[in-house]
């Protein structure tokens, strides 16, 4: 009994002690951080003992440090150059720390002062005969209820807010045939989110231990088990067959399709796209990485005649309403072609040339109006870690009338440019050259 | 069979019974499984609070990318000048988080510590089938832990490429500075930890199969033993297909091999590699990367029904509904790898297939959830901490599972692969999910481990803090992924349509905080319990399998005399007739002829008549034989 007294005397001391913290350390800390904007830079290497002192007492009065320090400073700042030195990080920074470290310690002061106020009542309940063993449990389940309800808001939240903020429908042929799946999907997953969280978080209520009560002893029931392994393999199944054709709808694409789409080239690099048309004569040129140099950095073979009329393009432009083959390549390392507006993502793979063939529906104009915001812009980014710049490894998408676009694109480059045109004949009289001395040899 | 390694090893036991143990072979170089079980514990718990730091770290940047904070700098150095985090530090980070959750954390913190425990305690066995490859086991995996954290004092970083490390990024260390040594520590660390795996795994199949007490048939064990046992079957089958393709990785990386490389201009220079794949890669990763998956989230499983069925009082329902979708899941894990790859220019057709595996898995994970909750119906449910954090593993085993449905779909997995929608999928359903499950694990286990019980209050708190800081962290994670934000993007600065997000994260930041300072109420807990906690009785939960028939000190050989012969299935809770609510597995039917039933006695004729007596005796209705 005295040992609980004795125990309940120190709780009490420890959350004074903890109270008088949380209201002086706050103070304490303001006044160093006026002190330390006021102070030269060489004062404050010396402030640090003082500011140690001040820990050490925590509720000290902080006025008189600080006083105390700036005289002091200049002094110590003159005689310890050295100090100085290896002192490039502004104390502060080690004040403000501690002041963290201090605030949760005593965060964790009142938690155990708290565990054993209810600790001590506990015990009081059980001496005075009212203790009951089920309060806690009782506590708890009503705590998943409570918990129940805010999850049911805190989703609703997110679904009203985050998901009018996230959601912006698709501008592609495919992308609509996605939405509608992923809307189909959502309903699905939220009927079942919300069923299941209401059975598994209200029947520890319902539930929960009591005296007397023992459970209903009920180890299996074949029918039940089979209803919920069918449902759901039925669910799947519809999901997964319009799953998969829609899949099969948006790779498979038939050949003549295939053929008559405008052919775009897109190659990753660390941390840019470059991004190629074919020209008038709607045939990408062949590459061939061992080809590139610092002119050429796109390694593009000029031996192909195909190659010589293709563009060189700053940004990504589309008609609209037609479709495009993009043929996706990587010059480097793996990254990934994503336009999120699109429902497009494939990645650039070095050694192989990935495919993904779409058809844009809406313009960037016509999408700047929807969005009621005239700065916005489709963006293609990269989406596989590919090193430090991966987060800002974009290119602008655009998608134009069919007008606009033949006007933008006779605006382009070519790639052949004249100094790659002169670098490749001389390059080509000496191999002919070399030819003929070999046939000569 | 089994009864004679029992005489054998009781044999051996009494041989052996008063050789002295020094501290070295007694707390550092154990051979006895309870030992071992607290050095994976406690190592796993170590590597958690270090893979959380990290996460920490990662947040702050996420949330306040325009901020210095300088006392960054003073912890990391260069790679933290001015107080912010460099971009390749922070892909390291991530990289490094990852591997250590989902290897050291996940895979070997939680079965590595309660396959050790559980698995010859609740079957009866005086030890693993060998003691020596177990404590191997242990100290490959220590071996492992400290070269990654090794990789932190390297010169050029450590591994940068994201835990699935891709080459030609981990393969080209021009590419990125953490592909330098960093990289090679990683592939070496990770060759340790599955030669670790691979020793631990053999050894709990074998004593799985080899090592149960008298009467312990297979449809006898707890799901624990089966989850634990599936899971080592997975390990043990995917694991040395990682040791393959870190092995090509690493003749690419050092002699020159060409398995994963071809056609690479890195920064200027045109690299000699030619014909190799990194697709290769990717399915070789991914062989293993997907039953990794299950190896984490299984033992989990296996855990939190035990923990739901005693603290509900209530037998699991469906126990061979239970054990069947986990062989399901176990089969059908070898085949889904293919889903990671939708978008990674694998034949499309293939990625059909994939998907239509990966949608098939959803059913029996949803059996489990759904038994689950009937196990909650009409119980009369104890809130242990222990069964908090089971109730938690279950929520957010729902959560994050249903978001896989999303994902597995080729389809629209075109819109969220690699975004912030699979972060959230993914630590929702293994991470919380299996974290939770370890959790609840330890908090119930405690008692055996080190004979003291943990504080419940402290308990409650890391709970409750836990539980609303892990949803606040990754639900709102979704919206940015359907939003089409990418992982592993240092700041959410550099695009236009991202701005509205650094909001949301700085709310995230402040979760992962929290919920992370909650953890020491974990840690608090558990390391002064151990000296300070009140003692445990000998059977704390009122559970019925074999692990609380041991006396409370730990002794060599688990059991003073004989080995208890098992009688009866684990979950004989509640039964009705006799007078308390368990009825331990040891216990034979001729001491409980009040409650038996006629499912009981499994056809034997012997058995039937003889209660068939004694309920006539006692004015009973008799069994139809």
């Amino acid at each position: 009994m005295k040992f609980n007294i004795n125990n309940r005397f120190k709780a009490v001391l420890g959350c004074l002690l903890a109270v008088g913290l949380l209201f002086s350390t706050p103070s304490f800390a303001d006044q160093q951080d006026s002190l330390a904007q006021d102070s030269t830079v060489s004062a404050v290497a010396a402030d640090e003992g003082a500011a140690g002192e001040a820990d050490s007492a925590a509720t000290a009065p902080v006025v008189d440090s600080a006083a105390a320090s700036s005289p002091a400073s200049s002094t110590t700042a003159a005689t310890n150059p050295a100090q100085e030195q290896v002192q490039q990080i502004d104390p502060q920074v080690y004040k403000n720390l501690t002041y963290y470290i201090l605030l949760f310690l005593i965060v964790c002061t009142i938690v155990a002062v708290v565990g054993k106020v209810l600790s001590i009542y506990e015990l009081t309940r059980k001496m005075n005969g009212k203790y009951n063993p089920f309060a806690n449990n009782t506590l708890q389940s009503v705590l998943f209820v409570v918990f129940l309800v805010a999850f049911f808001g805190f989703v609703y939240y997110g679904y009203a807010v985050w998901g009018d903020w996230a959601w912006r429908a698709a501008v592609t042929e495919h992308g609509k045939r996605i939405d509608s799946m992923f809307i189909i999907t959502t309903v699905v997953i939220t009927v079942v989110l919300i069923l299941v969280h209401l059975l598994l978080l209200t029947f520890p209520y319902i539930y929960r231990m009591r005296a007397n009560t023992k459970a209903y002893y009920y180890p299996h029931n074949d029918t039940i088990e089979k209803i919920w392994t069918i449902v759901p393999a039925i669910v799947l199944t519809v999901l997964v067959l319009f799953g998969f054709f829609t899949w099969r709808s948006i790779t498979n694409v038939p050949e003549d399709l295939q053929k008559s789409a405008l052919q775009v080239e897109v190659l990753g690099e660390q941390f840019q796209w470059q991004v190629r048309y074919p020209g008038a004569d709607g045939v990408i040129g062949k590459r061939d990485y061992r080809l590139t140099t610092p002119t050429n950095s796109y390694g593009i073979d000029f031996n192909d005649k195909n190659a010589w009329d293709d563009i060189q393009a700053s940004d990504i432009v589309l008609p609209v309403n037609k479709s495009v083959r993009f043929h996706i390549i990587s010059k480097d390392i793996i990254h990934s072609f994503y336009i999120p507006d699109f429902r497009v993502q494939i990645n650039a793979v070095p050694g192989m040339t990935n495919y993904f063939q779409f058809t844009p529906t809406v313009t960037t104009e016509e999408m700047r109006e929807r969005m009621n915001d005239p700065k916005y812009d489709y963006v293609m980014l990269c989406n596989k870690i590919c090193g430090s710049g991966h987060y800002n490894m974009q290119k602008k998408v655009v998608v134009v009338t069919e007008a606009e676009y033949k006007e933008w694109l006779s605006t382009q480059n070519k790639y052949f440019t004249e100094d790659l045109q002169k670098e490749f004949t001389a390059l080509d009289s000496k191999e002919s050259d070399e030819l003929t001395t070999a046939s000569l040899n | 069979m089994s009864s004679t390694v029992i005489s054998h090893g009781a044999a051996h036991h009494d041989a052996h019974d008063h050789h002295h143990e020094t501290f070295l072979t007694k707390y550092i170089f154990s051979q006895d499984h309870k030992m071992i079980a607290k050095q994976f514990l406690i190592t796993g718990i170590v590597m958690a609070v270090f893979a959380m730091l990290l996460s920490i770290l990662f947040r702050i940047q996420l949330a306040w990318p325009e901020e210095d904070f300088p006392i960054l700098e003073v912890f990391l150095g260069k790679w933290a000048e001015g107080g912010r985090i460099k971009p390749d530090f922070f892909l390291s980070l991530v990289t490094i988080h990852g591997t250590m959750m989902v290897f050291f954390v996940l895979t070997a913190g939680l079965s590595g510590t309660f396959s050790n425990l559980l698995i010859p305690y609740q079957l009866g066995a005086r030890d693993m089938a060998s003691p020596l490859m177990n404590m191997l086991s242990y100290w490959f995996f220590f071996a492992a832990c400290v070269i990654m954290v090794a990789s932190f004092f390297v010169e050029s970083g450590p591994a940068a490429a994201g835990w699935t490390i891709y080459p030609p990024l981990s393969a080209v260390p021009t590419a990125i500075a953490g592909s330098g040594l960093g990289m090679t520590l990683w592939l070496v660390s990770m060759t340790l930890f599955i030669a670790s795996q691979v020793l631990g795994g053999v050894n709990y199949i074998s004593t799985v199969l080899n090592m149960r007490t008298k009467g312990m048939d297979l449809w006898k064990m707890p799901l624990t033993i089966w989850a634990f046992f599936l899971t080592a079957i997975v390990g043990l089958l995917s694991f040395p297909v990682l040791v393959s393709a870190v092995v090509l990785l690493f003749f690419d990386r050092t002699v020159g091999t060409s398995f994963y490389l071809s056609d690479l201009v890195v920064q200027g220079q045109i690299l000699p590699n030619e014909g190799g794949s990194p697709i290769l890669f990717q399915h070789l990763f991914w062989f293993l990367g997907h039953p990794e998956v299950y190896i984490v989230v299984m033992p989990a499983l296996g855990l939190t029904s035990e923990v739901i069925s005693t603290n509900s009082r209530k037998p699991i329902f469906g126990y061979h509904a239970m054990v069947y979708s986990l062989v399901g899941i176990t089969v059908l894990s070898f085949i889904v790898w293919g889903h990671h790859m939708f978008v990674t220019g694998m034949n499309p057709f293939l990625g059909g297939v994939f998907m239509i595996t990966t949608l098939i898995i959803a059913v029996p994970s949803a059996v489990k959830a759904f038994n689950y909750i009937a196990t909650l119906w009409r119980g009369n449910i104890r809130f242990t901490p222990a069964m908090m954090f089971a109730i938690g593993m279950v929520s957010f085993f729902v959560s994050g599972g249903l978001t896989g449905l999303y994902l597995g779909n080729a389809a629209l997995d075109i819109n969220l692969h690699d975004t912030y929608f699979v972060v959230a999928h993914f630590h929702l359903v293994m991470g919380s999910a299996s974290i939770f499950g370890m959790l609840c694990g330890v908090y119930h286990w405690y008692p055996k481990m080190f004979g003291r019980m943990m504080d419940t209050k402290l308990g409650y708190l890391h709970f409750w803090l836990t539980f609303v800081g892990a949803y606040l962290v990754f639900f709102p994670m979704h919206f940015m992924g359907i939003d089409g934000v990418p992982r592993r993007y240092y700041t959410f600065t550099a695009f236009p349509f991202m701005d509205k997000w650094i909001s949301v994260n700085m709310l995230i930041t402040w979760a992962a905080i929290i919920a992370g300072l909650a953890q020491v109420a974990f840690l608090w807990n558990f390391f002064s319990s151990i000296w300070r906690g009140k003692r445990a009785p000998q059977n704390p939960w009122n559970a019925n399998t074999l692990e609380w028939t041991t006396p409370v000190e730990h002794i060599h050989g688990n059991w003073p005399g004989e080995i208890p012969t098992v009688y009866r299935w684990p979950y004989d809770y509640s039964k009705p007739g006799h007078d308390t609510d368990f009825i331990p597995q040891h216990i034979p039917f001729s001491e409980t002829m009040s409650s038996n039933l006629p499912h009981d006695f499994e056809g034997n004729e012997e058995a039937i008549r003889i209660q068939n007596e004694w309920n006539k005796q006692n004015n009973r209705e008799v069994i139809e034989g």
